[in-house]
């Protein structure tokens, strides 16, 4: 199997360049694209790379695959390349490469700290813990299950063009998983930080967001959801 | 909250309501050109005057002139505030944006000022 791999270390290379290793793969396993980076890395030590739980929990090892970002320890070599081709893999699309297939994230956590990911409740705490109706919290589902694995932002054009003004898929799913929070007070001032032209708004509904999660999760019906609340609440 | 000055109405919210209101306005008032088209296979000039006398005609003209405006800037706002950024551009990037922008504007207002004089002139 011959695998391709952006190879790039802003220190001492120009520009980045593809490079090609042949990697012997077991006939009688379907591995994960992760398991051949392992293997690549045996040959060549000096691919970097991260990686965690290998479990696709901890959203390390988001990267592009063969065109299409996902996490390379839950994506199987069966689904990532056709019969006959080769893997390629790339760095997350649109952030600044610290090396090979490792990107900066920073920019993507700034937007995830814009829409304070966080419960805020003013009223006083109640002696053991605030309650919610299975209702309620069944509310959440879809939403709190986000690794911020940064995939979805990362094949968002308008998250390319706007990085640092449009909060992007991710950090807009959680700041829906807040405004849905039935234990959360601070609706009104949630939704007056969001009510610009960037912020929300430069969501085209594309749905390359959705196309991607390796959760499965639906950051565009959560922005529709919080338009609605941006109408309700500004008209 | 990220701060602007140069979109349609300080607020996302407010720009995409109006974008939404005014592409309904646009479609109806072309689907009504449409229709007069069909109906009248044999449009002359005279016909045509008539149709534009009528001051409920004008008045919806000028909606949709209105809307057309509001619609045209919206989205050249955005398209310029997408693709003529410093990450497209360096760091000239707030010039060239601001005189598309300032062109975009002139553009508008020229088509407005001259849409209500055809539609209200003598």
């Amino acid at each position: 199997m011959l695998v391709s791999i952006y190879r790039y270390n802003p220190d001492t290379d120009e520009k980045p360049v593809m490079q090609d290793v042949e990697v012997e793969l077991p006939e009688d396993k379907d591995l994960m694209v992760l398991d051949v980076l392992a293997l690549v890395k045996q040959q060549d030590s000096s691919v970097v790379y991260r990686r965690s739980c290998r479990e696709g929990v901890c959203g390390s090892d988001g990267m592009n695959i063969n065109g299409t970002n996902g996490l390379a320890c839950i994506t199987p070599m069966s689904t990532a390349v056709k019969p006959g081709g080769k893997l390629v893999l790339r760095p997350l699309p649109g952030l600044p490469v610290i090396r090979d297939l490792v990107v900066d994230m920073s920019i993507f956590y700034k937007q995830y700290e814009k829409i304070k990911p966080y419960l805020i409740n003013d009223t006083s705490p109640p002696a053991i813990e605030r309650l919610q109706s299975p209702e309620d919290r069944a509310k959440l589902d879809g939403l709190y299950e986000c690794i911020l694995c940064a995939c979805c932002s990362t094949n968002c054009p308008s998250f390319w063009w706007n990085p640092d003004k449009f909060i992007g898929p991710a950090g807009l799913l959680q700041a829906y998983r807040f405004l849905a929070d039935t234990r959360d007070t601070a609706d009104n001032e949630r939704l007056s930080e969001l009510d610009d032209p960037f912020s929300v708004f430069r969501c085209r509904g594309i749905m390359n967001c959705v196309a991607v999660c390796p959760k499965g999760l639906n950051p565009t019906r959560a922005i529709g959801h919080i338009r609605s609340m941006l109408i309700e609440h500004g008209t | 909250m990220v701060a602007n000055v140069t979109n349609l109405g300080r607020s996302g919210l407010f720009d995409w309501v109006v974008q939404r209101f005014s592409a309904i306005i646009l479609a109806t008032y072309s689907l009504f050109m449409l229709a007069i088209f069909v109906m009248n296979p044999d449009m002359d000039f005279e016909k045509w005057s008539s149709i534009f006398d009528n001051n409920a005609m004008r008045l919806f003209s000028l909606i949709t002139l209105l809307a057309l405006c509001a619609h045209a800037w919206i989205g050249m706002w955005t398209i310029s505030t997408d693709y003529m950024t410093s990450l497209q551009l360096g760091k000239n990037a707030t010039f060239f944006r601001i005189m598309f922008q300032a062109g975009c504007v002139l553009l508008i207002a020229v088509y407005l000022l001259w849409g209500i004089q055809i539609f209200w002139g003598n």
